[in-house]
């Protein structure tokens, strides 16, 4: 889905647990993010704790999505 | 016995005619004709040619159903043990009439059929999981060694006897595993292949890992607060009861559905339909895998214009690949289409 929807010249910001499979499958911009059922999230936290996670996570997707880049390239 | 075959060819190959003549419909012919007579030779006594069925690509590209179907009749009437179609090389339309003719035969007739293709050929995506396809070079160059190969399958198969893995054979990875025994563990055999690929020498791995094409990088966004955003996601947050049904594993379809207003993803209106991994988190706070919540804290802080009315949702979870190429691009259509910036896509 987003090399499909790369494909029409809108910038995707991959935000994925598994970074490999993300590489593998061949997304250009990847935000790693903290686990599987809880990709931006962290239940073991307070609630806003947890939004202060997920915000960090979206400022760095953002920050990928202004970053000109020519490879594929995960954004740590 | 000499055991009785019939040869699927386009209209180049059986002389009538290049592209102009594409359009030229089925016939059947007594014997064999063009590239045939390489595999009568190869052949020999034992196999013969007895017939060869002729289509016009063109002619089988606008009207696959019904020449599938006259062509299957064609090749019937002559009473085949086994049909080779080909091969194609790297012609798309003629890959694609012999994929078709050969999974009708194989399916309808029951029958051992090969047919030939460059790997590329649009015809392999398509049917290389039915039927055996030989490798191929990608132009009728290489019928000398498209020949002998094919010739060899399909009296293999005719003569029942096992056929082997598909670098062995020359035929295309059809996606089937098959259990054998081997001297050595796998555990053994993995560390063989890390020594040997630590060493850069050549080892051929027992679990090909599948090709994934690539896609450029798109310009990034210069003026990210005047950037409309869009929320799409693979972690199945839909609206609470799964409005549209969407598959928990291989779905068929992705949900659009309007988050106008909505300023949090919360546990009342939304919950996961995704069945690969546990939902507990994800139906507490569904913010965890579609971040409304900080995204429109962000949209009022001025961080970027605004989010998208609509986000876009499917399961990931072992959805074909076909199925996520057509999701991604009718929702990249759309977005385009309503002067979307920018995307997050989120997956679990």
């Amino acid at each position: 889905m987003v090399k499909a929807i790369e494909a029409t010249g809108i910038a995707v910001v991959h935000i994925c647990t598994i970074v490999p499979i993300s590489q593998t499958v061949g997304a250009n911009r990847i935000v790693p993010a903290v686990a599987i059922p809880h990709p931006l999230g962290d239940p073991t936290k307070s609630h806003e704790e947890e939004k202060m996670i997920r915000r960090a996570i979206l400022e760095k997707a953002l920050e990928a999505l202004k970053t000109p880049i020519t490879e594929q390239t995960v954004f740590n | 016995m000499t055991y009785r075959i019939v040869h699927y060819i386009n209209q180049f190959f059986a002389g009538i005619g290049g592209e102009e003549k594409a359009g030229t419909g089925p016939e059947s012919k007594d014997g064999a004709i063009g590239p045939g007579m390489a595999f009568k030779a190869a052949f020999g006594s034992e196999a013969e040619i007895v017939g060869t069925v002729i289509c016009g690509d063109g002619y089988f590209a606008e009207n696959m159903d019904g020449a599938s179907e006259k062509i299957l009749k064609m090749i019937s009437d002559f009473s085949p043990d086994a049909v080779i179609a080909g091969p194609a090389f790297n012609a798309g339309r003629y890959g694609t009439a012999c994929g078709a003719v050969s999974e009708a035969v194989s399916k309808k007739l029951g029958i051992p059929v090969v047919t030939g293709m460059y790997p590329e050929n649009p015809g392999v995506d398509m049917y290389r999981k039915g039927i055996y396809i030989v490798e191929t070079s990608d132009s009728a160059r290489g019928i000398k060694d498209a020949v002998p190969a094919m010739a060899k399958l399909i009296m293999k198969l005719l003569r029942a006897e096992p056929v082997g893995s598909p670098a062995d054979e020359g035929y295309i990875e059809r996606g089937v595993r098959v259990n054998c025994f081997q001297d050595k563990i796998g555990a053994e055999r993995a560390v063989d292949m890390l020594v040997k690929k630590l060493k850069g020498e050549e080892f051929r791995t027992e679990y090909p890992m599948p090709v994934f094409d690539r896609v450029a990088p798109a310009e990034p966004i210069k003026d990210m607060k005047n950037a409309v955003i869009a929320l799409v996601t693979s972690g199945g947050i839909v609206p609470k009861g799964n409005p549209d049904h969407i598959e928990a594993s291989s779905a068929t379809k992705y949900g659009t559905y309007s988050i106008a207003g909505v300023q949090s993803a919360d546990e009342v209106a939304y919950a996961t339909a995704h069945g690969g991994y546990d939902p507990t988190y994800a139906n507490t706070d569904p913010n965890r895998v579609l971040p409304i919540d900080v995204l429109r804290e962000m949209e009022k802080n001025g961080e970027f214009k605004k989010l998208y009315d609509y986000f876009f949702t499917t399961v990931g979870n072992g959805t074909p690949v076909a199925n996520a190429k057509k999701f991604g691009t009718e929702i990249g259509a759309r977005l385009k289409k309503d002067g979307v910036d920018a995307v997050i896509l989120t997956s679990t």
